[in-house]
């Protein structure tokens, strides 16, 4: 019978049936931060119980760092603990950390793929929602809570349900100045940010297969935003590409033979789905979220939507996004003034992304009126963009060139907006608060999208403003 | 490890209405900065119930009814659609429980929220979008009213309303046998997980 992807490498690690009617499901790599894991080791230690599969852990630290502040011990006395809890932690139990000394630290899922930890047909699971990332590579990855970062360390499976599965075909070319992250948030935007609820999204269209895999890891990272727990790209020839050499892949004797079982876990030609979207790729235009949810998004040559377009439970979200955002229904967007602009987090903090800003970037400035500030999203990438000479280009024109983490995406470390800033973001929430000030605003758009908003000082079309 | 046998809920009930309340809302990021989930209960909510000025907000969380909840250690939440969206932070289920609330009713709720509820033995019911508006404005016009939350029936009652209720049927295996939370039975499998183990060649090291 034909399967699909998530069919396949379900039954891959099925370990048994549990009596509550879920599957114990095998974790075959388990990613681990700062943030989410020492309850989870305190929990360890107080039931007596053990890491079952250390070497099949693998931790770093990326919510707490700060980015301008290399030097131990950081101001904020809490993230020094945490940092340190994680060094205890890890080196108790003997698992591989990926610590700030090492040249290699990063948001965690910059990291996995990164060092060639993260491989088609495994199962994946981290404390942290933005594991669907990983999906990209054909890995089935989703985000857990800490009560269950305890069960994968003591016994490295957790208790699952299956998803359904709905396929999202996008096919054909997107224009120039349109990008990944465009298509995820016009996905959310057509589908809800509850319309996954139950299920995984597989992406697939020639759109997709033309993709790189970090456009495939930005679309995959924001499925949770459309509800969707995990998202996969199926693997092909550009994934194993991407993998080989990598620390952490195969070796030269075993490489075949993971390609042929990495090409098996693929879905078959034929296989059924729970539901079938499609979506043109030349109708996608830059997208722009207005509101405090990232299904609240428009078209950058839109105007935001009149309430009375809404039906009720939408409109009461709007009247609150609305109130919190200062923004007009029935206005356009375009030309709404720009404080901070934010490049970076796990949605788009990878090299590709700095490349392509850096591109049209050259003899620009910064508005005077914003704070620009990028923040690769790991110590590789960081090492990277400043070898091609990347970091100048952003620092002449104006940008701040911070060091690696998750940073103003969710504003854990010193990076905040401070009182009703308005921020121009290439991160993955517009939720109230996010950015760690409690009526700072955030609008979400791509990379691209973000330099030209830095450099105008007001929301607008990159295309204009770089002749894309 | 003996785990309570939650097949019911009986407690005052507060309502939170509201679509797509996040795990930011419930618990702003920097309240992650920690290495317990000790005092989290006193911030659940923080942001919506202290404007930026300092000064208490309306919110439900800040009603005298909170308050009885607060101090029973028991209590219904009634929430609307898409309640817990965004990050898997378990910090936001543990700060509604430490806050006193013993079970959710709602339209939905986001899965890794649900899932973390319930390995905390808090039960989260669904209704459908009429009886749950109906719910939610009887509780609000009569606070001290308890509502009933029937895990093992799939009900919901308060006073002499009854409505139909609904539940993964594997949350409430759990939750009424007393296996909410999961590590009994996932240590149990520890043989049949050497074989799975072993017949991935990943894991084995290739």
């Amino acid at each position: 019978m034909a399967k699909t992807l998530f069919q396949k490498v379900w039954e891959a690690h099925t370990v048994r049936q549990l009596p509550n009617g879920q599957t114990q499901l095998f974790i075959g790599t388990h990613l681990i931060h700062e943030v989410t894991s020492p309850q989870a080791f305190g929990m360890l230690r107080d039931l007596g119980l053990k890491v079952k599969f250390p070497q099949r852990t693998f931790a770093t630290v990326d919510h707490i760092v700060p980015t301008n502040e290399l030097k131990e011990p950081y101001s904020d006395p809490i993230a020094q603990e945490m940092i340190e809890a994680l060094r205890k932690n890890t080196k108790d139990y003997g698992i591989k950390f990926f610590d700030t000394t090492t040249g290699q630290q990063g948001i965690v899922h910059m990291v996995g793929p990164e060092q060639g930890i993260t491989q088609p047909g495994t199962t994946i699971a981290c404390g942290d929602s933005h594991t669907a990332t990983h999906g990209a590579f054909g890995a089935i990855a989703f985000g857990i809570g800490t009560t269950q970062v305890r069960d994968v360390l003591a016994t490295q499976t957790l208790a699952l349900s299956p998803l359904k599965v709905r396929r999202i075909e996008v096919n054909g070319k997107l224009k120039p100045g349109v990008y990944a992250k465009d298509v995820i948030l016009h996905i959310i935007r057509e589908l809800g940010v509850n319309g996954g609820i139950g299920f995984a999204y597989e992406y697939a269209g020639t759109t997709f297969d033309n993709f790189s895999l970090e456009e495939r890891m930005t679309v995959c990272n924001m499925s949770i935003e459309g509800g969707a727990r995990c998202g996969y790209v199926n693997p092909d020839q550009k994934t194993f590409d991407y993998i080989k050499g990598k620390p952490f892949a195969p070796k030269a004797a075993d490489w075949d033979a993971a390609v042929a079982r990495w090409k098996s876990f693929a879905s078959d030609a034929g296989c059924k789905y729970d539901d079938v979207k499609v979506y043109q790729a030349e109708n996608i235009r830059p997208t722009v979220t207005w509101g405090i949810t990232p299904g609240q998004a428009i078209f950058i040559d839109e105007k935001m939507p009149a309430l009375e377009t809404l039906n009720a439970a939408d409109r009461q979200t709007a009247e609150d996004a609305y109130k919190h955002m200062k923004l007009s229904p029935s206005t356009p967007i375009k030309g709404t003034k720009v404080d901070v602009a934010f490049l970076g987090s796990c949605t788009n903090g990878r090299i590709s992304d700095l490349r392509e800003v850096a591109k049209y970037l050259k003899g620009r400035k910064v508005s005077a009126s914003v704070k620009a500030i990028v923040v690769p999203g790991s110590q590789l990438t960081a090492i990277q963009a400043v070898h091609e000479g990347l970091d100048k280009i952003f620092t002449d024109a104006g940008f701040e060139w911070r060091g690696a983490g998750c940073s103003m995406c969710l504003a854990m470390n010193p990076d905040k907006l401070v009182g009703d800033q308005l921020c121009a973001s290439s991160s993955n929430r517009n939720f109230k608060g996010r950015q760690g000030s409690q009526t700072g605003r955030t609008i979400l758009m791509s990379p691209l999208m973000v330099a030209a908003a830095a450099i105008t000082g007001e929301v607008t079309d990159a295309r204009e403003v770089f002749k894309v | 490890m003996s785990l309570a046998k939650i097949t019911q809920v009986k407690a005052l009930a507060l309502a939170v209405p509201g679509d797509d309340i996040d795990t930011d809302r419930i618990i702003p990021a920097r309240f992650l900065r920690c290495v317990t989930f000790d005092g989290l209960g006193e911030h659940a909510f923080r942001d919506e119930r202290t404007g930026p000025d300092g000064k208490e907000r309306a919110h439900p969380m800040n009603s005298a009814q909170a308050a009885r909840i607060a101090a029973a250690k028991q209590g219904v939440m009634v929430v609307g659609f898409n309640f817990g969206c965004g990050s898997s932070r378990e910090h936001a289920p543990q700060s509604i429980w430490r806050f006193g609330f013993t079970a959710l009713v709602g339209g939905s709720f986001a899965e890794i929220f649900f899932g973390n509820s319930t390995a905390l033995g808090v039960p989260c019911l669904t209704l459908s979008k009429d009886d749950l508006a109906e719910l939610s404005d009887f509780v609000q016009k009569n606070p001290d009213v308890e509502v009933t939350v029937d895990v093992e029936n799939l009900k919901v009652s308060a006073g002499a309303k009854t409505w139909k209720a609904d539940i993964a049927a594997s949350a409430r295996n759990s939750l009424i046998n007393g296996k909410w939370d999961p590590i009994a039975d996932l240590l149990e499998g520890a043989s049949d997980v050497a074989k799975t183990a072993g017949g991935l060649a990943y894991v084995a090291g290739k």
